[in-house]
């Protein structure tokens, strides 16, 4: 075997980039965490249908709002990542601002939202419903506050002058991995914990 | 480092050339980078290198192996005669506890991982993991946890001696250990029934995942990426196959465990309901995502054990692997039903007939790749020129205890049978051959094998004859009477026992047995003392071994391979050495550009020492001891900081230029 032979196998396992591979992994796990929370929560609304009418406190106009605004801020993130790919710095800010604000849109209308439902006599101790709704949509809250922060980092470093489409497209593309991840769980729990209480007749 | 120069890279350009310097770099944080410092301390605090993050992996989990063992032999003394009163019941509680959670988290992960760190890296031509700062994070949160998780016994002996007791949510609670088992059955984690032992257990072991989680994730990314050219897939060593299947299965199982710590945390300090049956809540749930990581789990601490001895057995049999595709197709295998098992840990909580039975079958089918490897390891043997150095003896001591633990592993697979043996002591035989006679053995094999490697040191003398007879008489005697104790009804975690059940014999003999083990084990520890103090030069492969770690020196310069070599075939060594001339091992020419080094770091130190106060404060908080939340949200800042500080001081890195001499 000769050796430009060996010189393309080692092309072939420099097939994606580590800090992207890292993060996919990050992803993979972070599924099972989601799945664990997700599935707690819905054994728990089986196990016990009549101990809570969660549609006593949720307010899906509310809910389909900042799930909308969350779906915008992914859109977004994807035109800040491809500014990066391009070495487009102004674009890249103005896009990246967009995805924080609208992250903390999405954030007050949790706090909101939590207040609200804390209002209302839900806590996390007054049934399981309220154990693993808050724990389910906190841990969710904390992974777009998470991204929030880290978007944040990115927007002043760009100020630095060290970043470049060289050197940076790739640490942009993998918070863009984190930030669609995160917005996708959102869609899942959109789905599964609150559109699933208005079908008629479930319980 | 005498015959190398070391250069500047500064962070925006690429090479400086002209200079010739030893000094540290300045970080892009304007702090001194801790290169090449002269304090040997501050030099190992901020190591980014994996070898001596490996060896310092070791040597953590072999203090705690010390540790589990004088644990086992304590519950071993104690069971010794029957209505013995050495130990109270409750003291008796925390010892079985922390032996289950020091051996498997702190002693048998760790040991793997020290072996992951030191040899994965050398055995595909790397030159470091992907990530060296992670690998420096990993092992330092690993430290930060098991401080934590062994926190309770300081709380304890304060406790002992008048000078603290415990006011708060668990105000009247005595056992300031983790005294509930080391699987943490729901109810008895619950406040009312367990102290702040429990919450020590929580944070220590939700440490320890975030440790296991990011070094699992930064070997993944290692062997993907970073094998050296012509190393593809299927020419890796079995090893660093087994390393990927375990990263794998911890990546994917840990969050189970995870978020379920997480659930019991919450239900303990913030009143949530998850496993709280006066509020709804299900014990039940916590068994099952206990075991969707449990039984991952068993498969991440056998799994490399199976790598060690596939490495072992054809260089101590001068063949090659018998059937290698084989061998990691069934290490895959395992590693993926190792997922769909976990119920037969429940065979008894009533899941119904239907899943009774498909999870019965699934236990049973992993006996087949399981069975495979064994058959393979044989066929290895079968024709060799079999050697028995140390290494080998373990090695085929493994094969055959590891096959014992196998057989009462399949009895537990049928469910009826099961039922029978739930929670007794034949329980415990069968997991101890697994876990002794099966990954103890191994794992000692894989240190006489690979520390003259590490040290550069040879054994000295054949102590080790002794240590393969005494722990392997020792744990024969300990555990083979236990399946009969078992069979005669004995439950485990009994902290005593009277008279006239036919078990006193049995039990003695046990403990006479546990004793004999601890003498191998010590013998172990003379051995390695006296390998460290009195061995000669080892040499670059003193056991004429077959994979590409044996190519560097012995211990391997801190950049690995001078240049980076080029694989040609499967046992790259072996083949270099004896195969035929286009098969040889060639380098890459680096064109003068050397080896690019990552800078040291203070910041993945400092980043896991802050796991300190955050486990502390949130375990003492519950013991009722005030402004402990403070220093909880202390160290959530310090790991902010630290990760801050990581991020913007920048990787850093230098350049070396050795002679080809080590190649």
């Amino acid at each position: 075997m000769s050796a430009t032979e060996n010189e393309e196998d080692s092309h072939g396992s420099l097939v994606i980039n580590n800090k992207k591979l890292l993060m996919w992994l990050f992803l993979g796990s972070d599924c099972m965490f989601f799945g664990t929370l997700i599935s707690t929560h819905l054994i728990y609304r089986k196990l016990y249908p009549e101990s809570y009418d969660p549609l006593l406190v949720f307010d899906l106009e509310l809910t389909s709002f900042s799930t909308f605004i969350l779906l915008m801020s992914s859109f977004l993130m994807a035109l800040a990542v491809s500014a990066m790919h391009k070495g487009e710095l102004k674009s890249f800010r103005r896009n990246t601002i967009g995805v924080i604000f609208f992250g903390l849109i999405f954030l007050a209308c949790q706090v909101y939202e939590f207040a609200h439902f804390t209002n209302e006599g839900l806590t996390l101790s007054t049934n399981t419903f309220g154990s693993t709704f808050y724990m389910m949509t906190g841990t969710h809250g904390v992974h777009v506050a998470i991204g929030v922060f880290w978007l944040l980092c990115l927007y002043f470093y760009s100020y630095s002058g060290k970043m470049d489409a060289h050197e940076s497209a790739v640490d942009v593309e993998v918070a863009g991995l984190y930030w669609h991840f995160v917005d996708i769980v959102w869609i899942i729990i959109f789905t599964a914990v609150y559109l699933i209480e208005y079908i008629p007749g479930l319980h | 480092m005498s015959h190398t120069e070391t250069e500047i890279l500064t962070p925006s350009t690429t090479l400086a050339p002209e200079k010739h310097v030893l000094e540290p770099e300045r970080s892009q944080l304007g702090f001194m980078r801790p290169d090449h410092s002269r304090s040997v301390i501050m030099d190992w605090l901020t190591t980014v290198d994996h070898k001596k993050i490996g060896i310092m992996y070791g040597a953590i989990a072999l203090f705690f192996l010390l540790v589990g063992g004088v644990e086992a032999l304590i519950i071993r003394t104690q069971l010794a005669i029957p209505e013995n009163d050495l130990i109270s019941a409750q003291r008796y509680n925390q010892l079985f506890t922390m032996h289950g959670t020091t051996m498997i988290f702190l002693a048998i992960m760790p040991l793997n991982a020290a072996f992951f760190n030191f040899l994965v890296p050398l055995q595909i031509g790397a030159r470091d993991v992907a990530f060296p700062r992670i690998n420096s994070f990993s092992l330092w949160a690993f430290v930060a946890g098991a401080i934590v998780i062994n926190f309770g016994w300081v709380l304890q002996a304060l406790q002992v001696m008048g000078l603290f007791e415990a006011s708060g949510p668990t105000a009247g609670m005595t056992d300031l250990a983790p005294a509930m088992g080391w699987f943490g059955y729901a109810p008895l984690t619950g406040t009312n029934f367990t102290g702040a032992g429990t919450d020590f257990w929580i944070m220590g072991l939700q440490i320890l995942g975030i440790a296991s989680l990011s070094a699992a994730m930064n070997f993944v990314v290692t062997i993907v990426n970073m094998r050296a050219p012509g190393m593809k897939m299927m020419r890796m060593p079995v090893f660093t196959w087994m390393t990927l299947v375990v990263s794998l299965l911890i990546v994917f199982a840990f969050p189970a465990i995870t978020i379920a710590l997480g659930q019991l945390m919450f239900d303990r300090c913030f009143g949530t309901n998850f496993f709280v049956v006066a509020g709804g809540g299900q014990p039940i749930l916590w068994q099952h995502l206990f075991w969707i990581f449990g039984h991952p789990e068993v498969y991440i601490l056998v799994l490399p054990a199976m790598g060690i001895i596939s490495e072992i057995l054809p260089v101590f049999s001068k063949k090659p692997l018998f059937g290698y595709s084989i061998v990691v197709f069934s290490g895959a295998v395992i590693g993926f039903l190792g997922f769909a098992v976990w119920s037969h840990h429940m065979f008894t909580t009533g899941l119904g007939k239907v899943a009774t039975a498909a999870f019965s079958l699934l236990t049973m089918a992993i006996a087949v790749p399981t069975g495979v490897k064994i058959f393979n390891w044989v066929g290895t043997l079968w024709g060799g020129r079999v050697r028995f150095s140390a290494p080998m003896i373990f090695s085929l001591g493994f094969v055959w205890m590891f096959m014992m633990g196998g057989f009462s592993g399949i009895m537990h697979s049928s469910a009826p049978a099961d039922a029978q043996q739930q929670d007794s002591y034949f329980v415990i035989a069968h997991f101890h051959y697994v876990a002794i006679g099966g990954i103890f053995l191994a794992v000692v094999a894989g240190i006489y094998f690979w520390l003259p490697k590490m040290i550069g040191k040879m054994w000295k003398g054949n102590l080790s004859t002794w240590v393969a007879i005494f722990s392997t008489v020792g744990l024969n005697v300990t555990f083979f009477p236990m399946h009969f104790l078992g069979l005669l009804g004995m439950p485990r975690r009994t902290h005593t026992y009277l008279e006239g059940f036919g078990w006193e014999t049995y039990n003695l003999v046990c403990t006479i047995g546990a004793y004999i083990l601890a003498f191998g084990i010590f013998l172990l520890v003379v051995d390695i003392i006296r390998c460290f103090r009195k061995g000669e030069p080892a040499g670059n492969d003193p056991w004429d071994a077959r994979t590409l770690e044996w190519a560097t020196s012995s211990p391997p310069k801190v950049y690995n391979f001078a240049k980076t070599p080029i694989i040609p075939a499967r046992d790259a060594l072996w083949e270099d050495k004896y195969g035929p001339e286009n098969r040889k091992v060639t380098y890459m020419d680096d064109h003068g550009h050397g080896i690019h080094m990552p800078s040291q770091s203070w910041m993945p130190f400092i980043a896991a020492l802050g796991f300190i106060p955050v486990g502390l404060g949130m375990s003492l908080m519950q013991a009722g001891i005030p402004y402990m939340g403070y220093v909880a949200i202390f160290g959530l800042l310090v790991i902010g900081f630290g990760i801050a500080l990581w991020a913007i001081e920048g990787p850093g890195g230098y350049h070396m230029h050795p002679e080809a001499d080590a190649a």
